[in-house]
């Protein structure tokens, strides 16, 4: 040995092996027979697991004691989940069992008639309890296995059906230890988180020990006490499960659950369309009604008395204006004749007419003669005939 | 961001619900003209908002799982394989 050991207390060691087996196996899955099975007093259950090589000492505390679905007997096979604790008092170490279950056909089946029986007597599966599953289901949480073709099966429903929805997968253990605790956490996970319409809780198809967990007592309880509606689709359509009794819709497979939960599009569709016909219908009657009953009020006789006060106005001014036009045109045709015989008697005045006759106008810078007296000889005077007129001179006054 | 991706998703059914109310509304015919065309115009924006998420909406995935604090988170989830 190299150097030299500290000496420890009892206490001090025991408390040095509590903390490694504590820490080594806080979650452990043992299978093994049972033996010296007893029921203490406290109501905490005493037992030990064996096998033919070794023994396990094991506790199960009164609050979980309570909620098993099977009586524990001596040589029943069974699969115990906890962890190792040592009691330092006695020096002892132990498994306090979180969950125990039978291995076995026959111990499962005897289970499950047992906790069905249990749950059945507390109400869990009445109709009642049903909650209605969304009608519209925007968001959906699937409780599964990621690595199944559960999962990739209830997607390709949900892409044909109904693209418009968000799926959340809660991946959980589906089976072996550990998987009821794994199942009803995340069903109490998705409850805890929210905005979550519907949950689809299950498996694909296996043995009637691959579906045990959803014949676990916790799975049942998480089902009954979520919130959020529950499908469970575990396996095939022949296998019943207690998760399948205690949710609001058993569906026979994971696929028809998934074709359960969502309405399809087209129908959606279809239900958006009628409504837009009815829309218009309705509101082409209530225009059309509007209509007649304006038509109606328009023919009626009071409605008419102002119009035919309107018409007799109307007429009354087209008289006046019919008048109005013929005293003027009588005004004009007066006024025309006037003006004609007017220009008539203006151009028998007209000077210029006589030159027609042979006669010329004299005039010298533009002025009129009229008199012999006004010229004198050598004037320049204008002679203006009916064609023209010539320059002359006075050569002499006769 | 999700938040906001899932506005339009929660109002798909409110839409359709008050969809279904205006031509309950209107069928009954107890309504007003004019209110009862605003109630037409209401309704086929609906009605179009229903029919465009219906149309264009595609599959989301997510995947709920917790954080370092061990507080429940949601987590873009890819698509499976196969």
């Amino acid at each position: 040995m190299a150097a030299e050991s500290p000496i420890l207390t009892v206490t001090d060691l025991t408390r040095q092996i509590k903390q490694v087996l504590e820490s080594g196996f806080a979650s452990v899955v043992v299978q093994g027979e049972l033996s010296n099975v007893k029921r203490a007093a406290s109501g905490h259950l005493y037992l030990t697991l064996k096998d033919e090589g070794a023994q396990l000492s094991c506790v199960l505390w009164r609050s979980r004691a309570s909620g098993l679905s099977f009586v524990p007997e001596d040589g029943m096979k069974v699969v115990a989940t906890g962890r190792i604790t040592v009691y330092e008092p006695r020096g002892q170490y132990q498994l306090d069992i979180i969950s125990i279950r039978p291995l076995g056909l026959g111990e499962l089946q005897a289970a499950f008639e047992k906790l069905k029986e249990k749950l059945a007597a507390e109400g869990l599966f009445a109709t009642e309890r049903k909650r209605p599953l969304p009608e519209y289901p925007a968001t959906i949480a699937l409780v599964t296995s990621e690595s199944g073709a559960v999962y990739h099966d209830m997607l390709t429903v949900f892409r044909r059906r109904a693209p418009s929805l968000t799926v959340i997968l809660r991946p959980a253990k589906v089976q072996g230890p550990g998987a009821a605790e794994d199942i009803a956490s995340g069903i109490a996970d998705c409850n805890a988180l929210g905005g979550i319409d519907l949950l689809i809780v299950g498996r694909g198809g296996g043995s009637l020990e691959d579906l045990w967990a959803f014949n676990e007592e916790i799975v049942a309880r998480a089902i009954a006490s979520s919130r959020i509606p529950v499908i469970s689709a575990v396996g095939h359509e022949v296998d019943f499960t207690i998760a399948d009794f205690v949710a609001d819709l058993r569906a026979p497979t994971p696929t028809a659950a998934a074709t359960m939960a969502v309405k399809e599009r087209a129908v959606l569709l279809a239900a958006v369309r009628a409504a837009v016909t009815a829309l218009r219908e309705s509101v082409q009657e209530r225009i059309t009604d509007s209509r007649r009953s304006i038509a109606h009020l328009v023919r009626s006789y009071a409605f008419n008395r102002p119009i035919d006060a309107v018409r007799q106005s109307s007429q009354r001014f087209d008289e006046a204006v019919r008048s109005l036009k013929t005293a003027l045109e009588h005004r004009f045709a007066l006024t025309r004749a006037a003006a004609t015989a007017l220009e008539k008697r203006m151009a028998s005045l007209d000077p210029r007419l006589v030159l027609k006759r042979g006669y010329a106008i004299v005039s010298r810078n533009g002025t009129y003669i009229s008199a012999r007296a006004d010229l004198h000889v050598d004037d320049l005077i204008d002679c203006e005939f009916r064609d023209g007129a010539v320059r002359s001179r006075v050569l002499e006054k006769k | 961001m999700s938040a906001k991706k899932q506005t339009p998703e929660q109002d798909f059914e409110s839409s359709l619900r008050r969809l279904e109310k205006i031509v309950e509304q209107l069928e009954q015919g107890d309504v007003p003209l004019e209110k009862s065309l605003d109630l037409y115009e209401e309704g086929i924006s609906l009605a179009k908002t229903c029919a465009d998420h219906l149309v264009r909406a595609e599959l989301k995935l997510k995947r709920l799982g917790k954080d370092l604090e061990g507080n429940l988170k949601l987590f873009e989830q890819e698509e499976p394989e196969e």
